[in-house]
């Protein structure tokens, strides 16, 4: 059954106030047209997970979407500090609870294999451990070292970019993976965001490939250029000049507004985005190709 | 001949090379970092295996990769996982040699705090947090930092552990079930300092030209220095001519105080 919706419906369909929303992608396949949308729509009280909360909730941030973030790594990559997510922190108007990199998508694993909670081996850095109540530690019932666990995180949604998807929700993306497949499966509902749309047939060709299934999607939308200024890769290069720029932007509360006006609430979508970035931008992004070998999967 | 001139961080970054050997598996960080490893691998280290925490496995970068996730990470790499994956099968599991570390503040046992100035419910200025260095600090074989030297830098002890080093003596390491080394070098633009007998950092080589009570005054702990101080090997024109001419032409990451 086709699942395919544009994006702002499946938006107004799937993301409520107060959810808890997972967009996935660690520095690649970032949603940020979902996530522009979601501004667009006024939605307000989410609890924001993700291992950095990069630009994306930087911006939703600054927009009121958002009541508490939770993350692993705060910052701007490759730049330095995530200025809006940073001062409201440390103004005390966000709330936020903090894992490291593993802690935060050991969640996610616990959350999609149906578990309610893992463990990690100790790190010796009780830090965090001191200031998370949700980190805890627990003997090893075969008698080794006591061990660290964490409970499941079990998104009301996660949004997740791909390089192709059926209609159905079957997926197919490569590159960094970082936490899309548990993210997926962890969460309540799922809107899958597509470069392209292909035929179930192109899915059925590269099986192993498929790193998300129509079991778990509830929506599918073709929304090309869905990541700029992340990249997806092999379509378009990721804007590490806009990585840049933000540092500068997010500085000022009036920059800031005055971008949200200018490329988010000021355009319809993400086809209107992708057009006003113009064509400078577009040929600076564009990548020479690169094909893997074909692989043999016989015919039986 | 004439003297080579150089920037403290060309010097720091050539310095950290020199500490990764040939096969090694290390866990890179972006920026300087990733600058030391790709000049080890193309000297003394051909086969060093570059991992980064965006879960690629020997990754070949064509051109300087700004941001830890890359694209030029993944085309042309050995093999690239989930995130669970690379801190599970890999880190975890114990496949990682080296662990290169970043961080606002080292203190005297190599502990980290990359997390918050000021109290933790009401900071003072928050900082972007673990990442991945939990993990790395703990579960890589030998772990390294390069920073400048600098008072602010190396408090006596960190207000807030993100990372463990020897925490509060070596045997801390092992109470905790910690597989890894630990903090073996801390590489500054004065010298490095290495882990005595009981973790703590002390001073074991100088830089050409620089001295011990430098880096006493910028040291925040009483440092003390090794029976035999030793002197780093000068930095050479083709380490250099590698780094400004094949790394970073456009010095992104070679800038800093020549």
């Amino acid at each position: 059954m086709t699942k395919v919706l544009s994006l702002s419906d499946a938006i107004a369909k799937f993301v409520n106030d107060g959810d808890t929303v997972y967009a996935a992608g660690f520095t690649h396949l970032i949603p940020f047209a979902a996530g522009h949308e979601i501004i667009r729509q006024g939605k307000k009280n989410l609890t924001l997970a993700r291992a950095t909360p990069d630009l994306i909730y930087d911006q939703m941030v600054a927009a009121g979407c958002a009541k508490k973030v939770i993350f692993s790594y705060m910052g701007n990559p490759g730049v330095g500090s995530l200025r809006i997510v940073r001062a409201a922190i440390e103004q005390g108007k966000l709330e936020w609870e903090e894992y490291s990199h593993f802690g935060m998508i050991t969640r996610l694993q616990a959350g999609a294999a149906g578990l309610p909670f893992l463990p990690m081996n100790q790190t010796g850095a009780i830090s965090l451990e001191k200031a998370n109540p949700n980190i805890k530690r627990i003997a090893d019932p075969y008698g080794g070292k006591d061990v660290i666990v964490v409970p499941a995180l079990n998104p009301d949604v996660a949004i997740v970019h791909v390089q192709r998807a059926d209609a159905n929700g079957n997926a197919h993306l490569w590159g960094i993976i970082g936490e899309q497949k548990e993210a997926a499966f962890a969460a309540k509902k799922v809107i899958v965001t597509a470069e392209e749309i292909v035929d179930e047939s192109v899915i059925r060709s590269d099986p192993n490939r498929t790193m998300i299934s129509e079991i778990v999607v509830s929506a599918v939308c073709h929304v090309p250029f869905a990541c700029h200024p992340s990249y997806a890769q092999g379509y378009y290069d990721r804007d590490n000049e806009f990585y840049l720029a933000w540092d500068k932007v997010s500085e000022s509360a009036e920059y800031t507004k005055q971008y949200l006006d200018d490329w988010v609430y000021g355009v319809k979508d993400r086809n209107e985005y992708w057009q006003k970035l113009g064509g400078d931008v577009h040929k600076r992004l564009k990548v020479p190709d690169l094909m893997s070998e074909p692989i043999n999967y016989g015919k039986y | 001949m004439s003297e080579i001139k150089y920037s403290s961080s060309e010097l720091m970054i050539i310095n950290a090379a020199r500490l990764l050997r040939d096969g090694d598996v290390v866990f890179v960080g972006v920026g300087q970092p990733n600058l030391a490893c790709n000049l080890a691998k193309r000297t003394h280290a051909p086969n060093l295996v570059m991992i980064y925490e965006a879960g690629v496995i020997g990754a070949e970068p064509a051109r300087l990769p700004l941001s830890i996730g890359d694209p030029t990470l993944v085309s042309g790499a050995l093999s690239v996982v989930s995130m669970y994956d690379i801190f599970t099968n890999y880190l975890q599991r114990g496949n990682v040699d080296v662990g290169f570390m970043g961080g606002a503040q080292i203190d005297k046992f190599g502990n980290i705090n990359a997390t918050v100035i000021g109290g933790y419910e009401n900071p003072k200025v928050r900082l972007p947090g673990s990442g991945g260095s939990q993990e790395i600090a703990a579960w890589a074989n030998r772990c390294y930092i390069m920073t400048p030297h600098q008072k602010r830098r190396f408090p006596e002890k960190v207000e807030f552990m993100t990372s463990a080093g020897f925490i509060g003596g070596r045997g801390d390491r092992e109470k905790a079930g910690l597989r890894g080394g630990g903090m073996l070098a801390v590489v500054t633009d004065i010298g490095i300092m290495e882990p005595d007998e009981s973790g703590e950092m002390i001073l074991t080589q100088l830089h050409p030209g620089k001295t011990s009570d430098e880096a006493r005054a910028n040291t925040g702990w009483d440092l003390k220095t090794a029976s035999r101080v030793g002197t780093t090997d000068p930095v050479s024109s083709t380490e250099l001519r590698i780094l400004r001419d094949d790394l970073d032409p456009t010095g992104i990451y070679l800038k800093g105080a020549s």
